[in-house]
C-alpha cells in the first residue's frame, strides 16, 4: 500500500498506518511526512487539557457530535501516560467516546507518551498533520494534567481548552500558573457537583490578578522574567484588546454547556484570526518545527558519527576521569564538524 | 525507533462481566504493552473500526456470556475484510473446550479459559505477534 496515496483519498487504514509510522520512528515516516506536508495547514486544532478524571474525553466526545451535527469531520488524538517502570499503558479514552467508532467522519487515535517528553510532542505535531492532511476539519488533542510535556502539546493547538473541576482543594493554587498561562477557554466541569461557582469565582479572580501583573510589569525588570514565563501568550497580547480566558460551566456527561463551550472557542478562534495572532502562532510553530527537525537530525547524526568511530567511549571516559569537561568536549567536536 | 506492541482489548456483545477483560488489561499493561481498552457492549463492528483506528496488532476479545461462537468469528472476518491481514486474534473467558477448535478454524489464534495465569498469556502474544 503507498501509504500517502492511500491517505490522501481518504483511506482510513493508510492514515493509521501513517500514525504508527511517526509514533515507532519507522525509517519511512521522514518520507511520509514530506509528501504529507504540503496538503497540510487546513484543520482547526483544539488542544483539551487537565487533570486526570476531570471529563476531558467525556467533553471531547460531546464536542465531537457538535461539530459533527455541524458537517465537519473530526479527528482526535488522545494522550495517556506510559508508565515509567514497565513502558506499558492503558489508553482508555475511547471507553468515552464509543458513539463515535461507527462514524465514518470521526477518527480517533491513542497515543502513549512513551517517556519521551520533547519527542511527544514533536510526533504529537505529526500526527495532528497526518490527520490534517487526511482533510479532518477539526482536530482534538487530549492530555493529561499541565506540566511542561502538555505545554508543548499545547503549543501544536491553535486555542488551548482547560478542564477543571470542583473539589480538587489546593491543586489549583499548585497548578495555577500552570494553566494560567495555556489556558484560552476554560471549562469547569462536572458542574453537578458542589463546589463549581466557588471554582470559578476562584478562578475569575486569578484570571484578573494575572491580567493585571501583567499590565504591571510592563517596562519594569521583571517583565523580561514574565516575558518568559509567558512566551506562549506573547501573542495574546499582540494586538487590540487582550483576549480574557471566557470560564464555562458544564455537566459533560448531560450534554450541559457544550454549546456555550463551542460558543467560546469559535470566539477565541475568530479573536485569534482577527489579531493576526494565529498568523503569528502559526509561524511560530513553523519555526519550532524546523528547529525541532534541525536539532534532532543534527544532535542523532553527531551521536552515531561518535559513536562509530568510538570517540564517543573515550570522550566519556576523559570526562569521568576529570580530565576535561562536557563543555570543552563539545566545543571541540563543534569546532571539528564545523571545518569540514 | 521504538515500536511497542498495541492491543485492544474488547468486550463483544452484552456480556457484562469485566473482571477478566480488565485483569488481562493490566497484565499486558505490565509486560510493557499499549493496551487500548473500549469498555463494555462494542459490537464487532465497533471492535473492528477501533482495531483499524488504533492500528493495533493483536485484538484480544472476552467473553463469559457463552456468546462467543458468534462473535469471535464475526470480528475476524470484519477485520481481514478491513485489510488487517496481520493482526493477531485471540479470545479468553468461559468457552468449553469443545468450542474451541471451530474458533481456531474461524481465525482466533487462541483461546484463554478460567484459570490461565496472565503470563502465558503475554508470552503467547510475544511469541506470535507479527
Ligand atoms: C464474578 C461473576 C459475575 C459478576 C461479574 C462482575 C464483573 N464486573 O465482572 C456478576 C455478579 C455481576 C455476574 C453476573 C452474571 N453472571 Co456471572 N459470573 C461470575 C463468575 C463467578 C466469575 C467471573 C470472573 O470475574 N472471574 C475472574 C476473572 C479474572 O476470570 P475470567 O474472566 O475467567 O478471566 C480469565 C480467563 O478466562 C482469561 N480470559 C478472560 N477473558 C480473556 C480475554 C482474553 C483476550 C484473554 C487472552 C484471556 C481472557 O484470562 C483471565 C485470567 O485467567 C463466573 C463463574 C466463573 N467461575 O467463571 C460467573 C459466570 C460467568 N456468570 C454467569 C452468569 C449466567 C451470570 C448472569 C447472567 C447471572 C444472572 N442470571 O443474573 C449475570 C450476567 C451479568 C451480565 N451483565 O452479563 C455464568 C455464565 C454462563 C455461561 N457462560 O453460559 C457463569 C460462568 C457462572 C455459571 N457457572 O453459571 N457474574
Ligand atoms: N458527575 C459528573 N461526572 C462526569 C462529568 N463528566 C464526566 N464525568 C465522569 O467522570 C469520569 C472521568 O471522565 P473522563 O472523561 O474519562 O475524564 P478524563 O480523564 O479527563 O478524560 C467518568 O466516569 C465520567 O463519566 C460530569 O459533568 N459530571
Ligand atoms: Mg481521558
Amino acid at each position: 500500500m503507498d501509504i500517502v496515496e492511500e491517505l490522501l483519498k481518504g483511506n482510513r487504514l493508510a492514515l493509521s498506518r501513517a500514525i504508527t509510522a511517526i509514533e515507532n520512528e519507522y525509517d519511512d515516516a521522514v518520507e511520509i511526512m514530506k509528501k504529507l506536508y504540503p496538503h497540510t495547514g487546513h484543520a482547526f486544532v483544539l488542544g483539551i487539557t487537565g487533570p486526570p478524571g476531570a471529563g476531558k474525553s467525556t467533553l471531547t466526545d460531546k464536542l465531537a457530535k457538535a461539530y459533527r451535527a455541524q458537517g465537519k469531520t473530526v479527528g482526535i488524538i488522545a494522550i495517556d501516560p506510559t508508565s515509567p517502570f514497565t513502558g506499558g499503558a492503558i489508553l482508555g479514552d475511547r471507553i468515552r467516546m464509543n458513539g463515535l467508532t461507527m462514524d465514518e467522519g470521526v477518527f480517533i487515535r491513542s497515543m502513549g507518551t512513551r517517556g519521551s517528553l520533547g519527542g511527544l510532542s514533536h510526533k504529537t505535531a505529526d500526527a495532528i498533520k497526518a490527520m490534517d492532511a487526511f482533510g479532518k476539519d477539526v482536530i482534538f488533542v487530549e492530555t493529561v494534567g499541565v506540566g511542561q510535556s502538555e505545554v508543548d502539546i499545547v503549543k501544536a493547538a491553535d486555542t488551548t481548552m482547560v478542564v477543571l473541576i470542583p473539589g480538587m482543594g489546593d491543586d489549583i493554587q499548585a497548578i495555577k500558573a500552570g494553566i494560567l498561562e495555556i489556558g484560552d477557554v476554560f471549562t469547569i466541569n462536572k458542574a453537578d457537583h458542589d463546589g463549581a461557582d466557588k471554582l470559578v469565582r476562584e478562578l475569575n479572580m486569578m484570571l484578573d490578578l494575572d491580567a493585571h501583573s501583567e499590565q504591571m510589569t510592563q517596562n519594569s525588570t521583571e517583565k523580561a522574567l514574565a516575558d518568559q514565563f509567558h512566551h506562549l501568550n506573547v501573542a495574546k497580547h499582540a494586538a487590540g484588546a487582550a483576549w480574557r480566558p471566557p470560564i464555562q460551566k458544564v455537566i459533560a456527561s448531560q450534554n450541559e454547556g457544550v454549546a456555550e463551550t463551542i460558543e467560546n472557542i469559535e470566539k477565541h478562534f475568530k479573536y485569534i484570526s482577527e489579531n493576526g495572532i494565529l498568523q503569528q502562532r502559526r509561524t511560530e510553530r513553523s519555526k519550532n518545527e524546523m528547529l525541532d527537525v534541525l536539532h534532532n537530525n543534527i544532535g542523532t547524526y553527531i551521536t552515531r558519527r561518535l559513536a562509530d568511530t568510538g570517540e564517543l567511549e573515550e570522550y566519556v571516559g576523559q570526562i569521568k576521569r576529570r580530565e576535561t569537561d562536557p563543555y570543552t568536549v563539545v566545543a571541540d567536536i563543534m569546532r571539528d564538524m564545523l571545518k569540514e | 525507533m521504538e515500536k511497542r506492541i498495541r492491543v485492544l482489548v474488547a468486550k463483544p456483545g452484552l456480556d457484562g462481566h469485566d473482571r477478566g477483560a480488565k485483569v488481562v488489561a493490566r497484565a499486558l499493561r505490565d509486560a510493557g504493552f499499549e493496551v487500548v481498552y473500549t469498555g463494555l457492549r462494542q459490537t464487532p463492528e465497533q471492535i473492528a473500526e477501533a482495531a483499524l483506528q488504533e492500528d493495533v496488532n493483536v485484538i484480544a476479545m472476552s467473553i463469559l456470556s457463552g456468546a462467543h461462537p458468534h462473535l469471535f468469528p464475526k470480528v475476524v472476518d470484519l477485520v481481514r475484510k478491513n485489510g488487517m491481514d496481520d493482526v493477531l486474534i485471540i479470545g479468553g473467558g468461559v468457552i468449553p473446550e469443545t468450542d474451541i477448535p471451530a474458533l481456531k478454524e474461524a481465525g482466533v489464534s487462541e483461546v484463554f479459559t478460567p484459570g490461565t495465569p496472565t503470563g502465558s498469556i503475554v508470552d503467547f502474544i510475544k511469541a506470535n505477534v507479527k
